[in-house]
């Protein structure tokens, strides 16, 4: 069985002093030709998909709040125009960006992501993210304060109530979104010169969306995308998250310590799957691991980065030093606890992502778990995901 | 001194300018159609490429329209992947003030100023009605009389967030471990009675300072707005006299916010069919008013003015014998009709009596004919004189075709402008400010906190 093979951009990579590793080109991240290369690099290893990251606030090493340091990457470009400025220059990776729930209209990111399927043929995919962080909501004074982020949901159950409020908007956030993505049927354009019709407006459909939380009318302004529905991507650390994958993600990543832990987690995915009356297809469960990779001594330079920003490096995911051979081994392993792929988190930029593509993939091919050249599919497709028909398609 | 013209070029729109039914009308919303124009306008060497927006689909007697060009892509991601398939041209982006907030707009914009290398423009657009609101989690939240005001204000925030990084906040120095330099980013906090903001924007500011900005209102309160704020206005104003007036009235009123002429570029939609011979052209122009103005965009261009069904009526027969419903409004979603329907029906009756008119042949007659029409050089000499008399600065050019609407302009008459001295045989630096001539904007607030 092969596996998926995503990696995630983000800055100069996920180590925090990642910017001031040799080779690293920090000069260079806020222009088109920075990323050009990454995404071009990661189509050269034949990935799946690339993620993009982003907030609507500046970085910061403290949850919740920003912090005076100025020796780390701060400022970010918008991850979905930066997946649309690279979509010309590529024609197979799988291109997706993250846009939040909190703070953006629903609407806005439907025809956004609608765009970039357009532009790159059936390659978009979208990462809904729900922007917690108190600090973010003063960017846009629309919503009363949001509550510190500095303690635990489980032992502070104003916050877990706050913090189900927001998964429980992205839900219809995302709900909206792909009834919009679905407002237009495959062929509402008729171009019809006999009745001077450009579409069949009984195939534009209003959504009528009306929730807890806002309303939207409908449709679209833009015609249904290539993929019909963009693939939704969303990461999971515990039960919430776990259920909003469930009800509204074609991909979920989670972030499992060690093999054990990824069975676990699977199992909790798959109930949470269960629980929520799941119809779609299983989530794809791809694990995250930031890795850092090197034929000699990648735990070496992992420290010296340590060293520079003055702390070991802290993550969600599992840290993964070592050599391209140890890391295939160790993704073999941890798929057979049920994963589908993974998404890797470079822990620095060239450098971890042309050591995936030059590196673990050959491993990969060589052991038959991964793909020698691009099948022609869309991003579903190679996520073995139909070309769903419009929810609004009348059965013919 | 002889001026200098400044083309741009608006992808073909979301009514019935755009035909459609042309056997050469290719895909509305496929990228390869926004590519070739825009570089076919690269190939002319014009200032800049103008993607328009509406944040609903437009809808007749209570059902969506129909006849004209539906659907269109989100401009900023279109605009963003021609960035990769172009090098100089400047790309516009048509982005609302009332359904969006500063925050994530002045990010966007600035994205495409790094993600393009300095060619980024934003058209601020206002709306204020509950139709379009539908679509947005605040609804139809304001009044006609703030839409000005909100925009405004929108604007100025979004330049206090993008001069919130001096423009060489980025240090990125490995030697001295500093990524940002210190100061090189400032709080902001804008406190006003649209918006209430405060915190940390996260963008760098882009290669341009701020991105060009355009500006397309043409009301008393819109020409201000523009005069205040905007480096182009995108003008209605094609005729050469309207155009005069409106040029006098708007450029006079810069000099009030310490503003030269020069500093604002007044650039008329246009549109144009080219022919061998001025006959040819004319015959041409006939061709393609015919098919902007199908029988049944006709009958709904009448019913648009009549306030009623009127689908009745043959579109090849007289003029309808009803009198026009003055309460009824039919169309939404479109600019509103302003002028007093009741004369405007008398007005018809008496000229399609006059010339013996069809409902069609009427509508045709009384709609906007193109604004050039004739040879190359007939049309170059047109355009010059438009500029060098100031009715324009230069000019918005509409093409009724997708996506070759553009070709014959830039292979015909644009070669006869550069031989004429008044338009660039080529760029002259990388940014569209460069293009339109307009100063870097530096920021206010470089001094103090440096």
């Amino acid at each position: 069985m092969t596996l998926h093979l995503a990696v995630a951009l983000d800055g100069a990579g996920w180590h925090p002093a990642a910017w001031r590793a040799e080779g690293a080109r920090p000069d260079r991240l806020f222009t088109p030709g920075y990323w050009a290369d990454l995404v071009v690099e990661a189509e050269r290893g034949l990935l799946d998909f690339v993620t993009f990251e982003d907030a609507l606030g500046l970085q910061s090493s403290r949850p919740g709040e920003p912090d005076e340091r100025l020796d780390q990457v701060r400022g970010r470009l918008d991850a979905v125009l930066i997946a649309s400025r690279v979509a010309p220059l590529t024609s197979r990776i799988g291109l997706v960006p993250t846009a939040g729930t909190t703070h953006t209209e629903p609407f806005h990111v439907a025809i956004g992501i609608a765009s970039l399927d357009h532009v790159s043929r059936g390659r978009a995919g979208w990462r809904p993210q729900v922007f917690a962080r108190p600090d973010q909501v003063a960017h846009f004074g629309r919503r009363p304060p949001f509550p510190a982020l500095d303690r635990s949901p489980d032992r502070d159950p104003a916050l877990l109530d706050h913090l189900r409020n927001l998964f429980g908007e992205a839900a219809d956030v995302v709900e909206v979104i792909r009834r919009l993505w679905d407002s237009w049927e495959d062929d509402a354009e008729i171009r019809d010169v006999a009745t001077g019709r450009f579409i069949d407006r009984d195939k534009l459909h209003y959504i009528d969306f009306s929730g807890d939380w806002f309303s939207v009318k409908g449709p679209s302004i833009t015609p249904r995308s290539p993929q019909g529905q963009p693939l939704v991507t969303s990461l999971a650390h515990s039960e919430l998250p776990y259920e909003f994958a469930a009800k509204a993600s074609d991909v979920v990543y989670v972030t499992p310590r060690d093999r054990e832990d990824a069975a676990a987690i699977v199992e909790s995915v798959r109930a949470a799957e269960a629980a929520a009356g799941r119809t779609e297809p299983p989530l794809r469960i791809f694990a995250d691991l930031v890795v850092f990779l090197d034929a000699h001594d990648a735990a070496g330079r992992k420290a010296r980065l340590d060293d520079l920003d003055g702390a070991e490096l802290e993550s969600d995911a599992h840290v993964f030093t070592g050599t391209p051979e140890e890391l295939a081994a160790l993704l073999l392993n941890w798929r057979d606890a049920g994963l589908a792929g993974f998404r890797l988190r470079p822990g620095v930029l060239p450098h971890d992502l042309a050591a995936i593509t030059r590196g673990l993939v050959p491993e990969l091919q060589a052991a038959g778990a991964f793909r020698t050249a691009y099948d022609t599919g869309d991003l579903r497709g190679r996520l073995g995901l139909a070309r769903p028909a419009s929810r609004y398609a009348k059965a013919s | 001194m002889t001026k200098q013209i400044h083309l741009a070029a608006h992808f073909p729109g979301v009514n019935n300018t755009t035909v459609w039914s042309d056997p050469a009308s290719g895909s509305q919303i496929d990228f390869d159609s926004f590519r070739h124009l825009a570089q076919t306008a690269e190939r002319g060497k014009f200032d800049f490429f103008f993607l328009a927006e509406g944040l609903r689909l437009r809808e007749a007697k209570g059902r969506i329209h129909d006849l004209d060009v539906v659907g269109r892509p989100e401009s900023l991601t279109v605009l963003s992947a021609l960035a990769a398939v172009t090098t100089h041209l400047g790309l516009a982006a048509t982005v609302n003030s009332t359904f969006n907030e500063p925050y994530e707009v002045a990010r966007r914009l600035a994205t495409l100023d790094h993600l393009s290398g300095g060619r980024a423009a934003w058209n601020v657009v206002t709306s204020f009605d509950a139709f379009t609101g539908e679509n947005f989690r605040r609804g139809g939240f304001l009044d006609e009389a703030d839409r000005y005001t909100r925009a405004e204000e929108f604007l100025r925030t979004a330049r206090e967030l993008w001069d919130s990084w001096a423009p060489d906040a980025v240090a990125a120095d490995p030697a001295s471990g500093w990524f940002l330099r210190p100061g090189g980013v400032t709080p902001f906090r804008h406190q006003g009675r649209h918006f209430d903001i405060s915190g940390l924007f996260s963008t760098p500011r882009g290669p341009q300072g701020h991105p060009v900005i355009i500006q397309a209102g043409d009301s008393d309160e819109g020409r201000e707005f523009a005069a205040s704020s905007a480096d182009v206005i995108f003008s209605r104003h094609s005729k050469l006299d309207e155009g005069r007036a409106f040029y006098r009235d708007v450029k006079r009123r810069l000099a009030a916010y310490g503003r030269r002429p020069e500093d604002l570029k007044i650039l008329p939609a246009v549109t144009y069919v080219l022919g061998d011979t001025d006959a040819e052209a004319r015959e041409r122009a006939v061709e393609i008013r015919r098919a902007q103005v199908s029988p049944q965009t006709a009958i709904y261009f009448l019913e648009a003015v009549w306030g009623r069904d009127l689908s009745g009526y043959d579109p090849d027969g007289p003029l309808p014998d009803v009198e026009p419903d003055l309460d009824e409004g039919v169309a939404k979603g479109h600019a509103a009709f302003r002028r007093d329907r009741g004369e405007l029906v008398a007005k018809w009756r008496a000229l399609a009596a006059e010339k013996n008119l069809s409902i069609r042949e009427l509508a045709i007659e009384v709609s906007a004919p193109q604004t050039f029409i004739g040879t190359p050089r007939a049309v170059a000499d047109e355009i010059d004189h438009f500029v060098q008399t100031d009715a324009a600065d230069g000019f918005i050019f509409v093409p009724h075709l997708t996506p070759g609407g553009l070709d014959d302009l830039v292979d015909k008459v644009v070669p006869l402008l550069q031989e004429k001295g008044v338009f660039r045989a080529d760029y002259t630096g990388p940014t569209l400010r460069d293009h339109l001539g307009l100063s870097p904007r530096t920021p206010n607030r470089t001094e103090e906190n440096r």
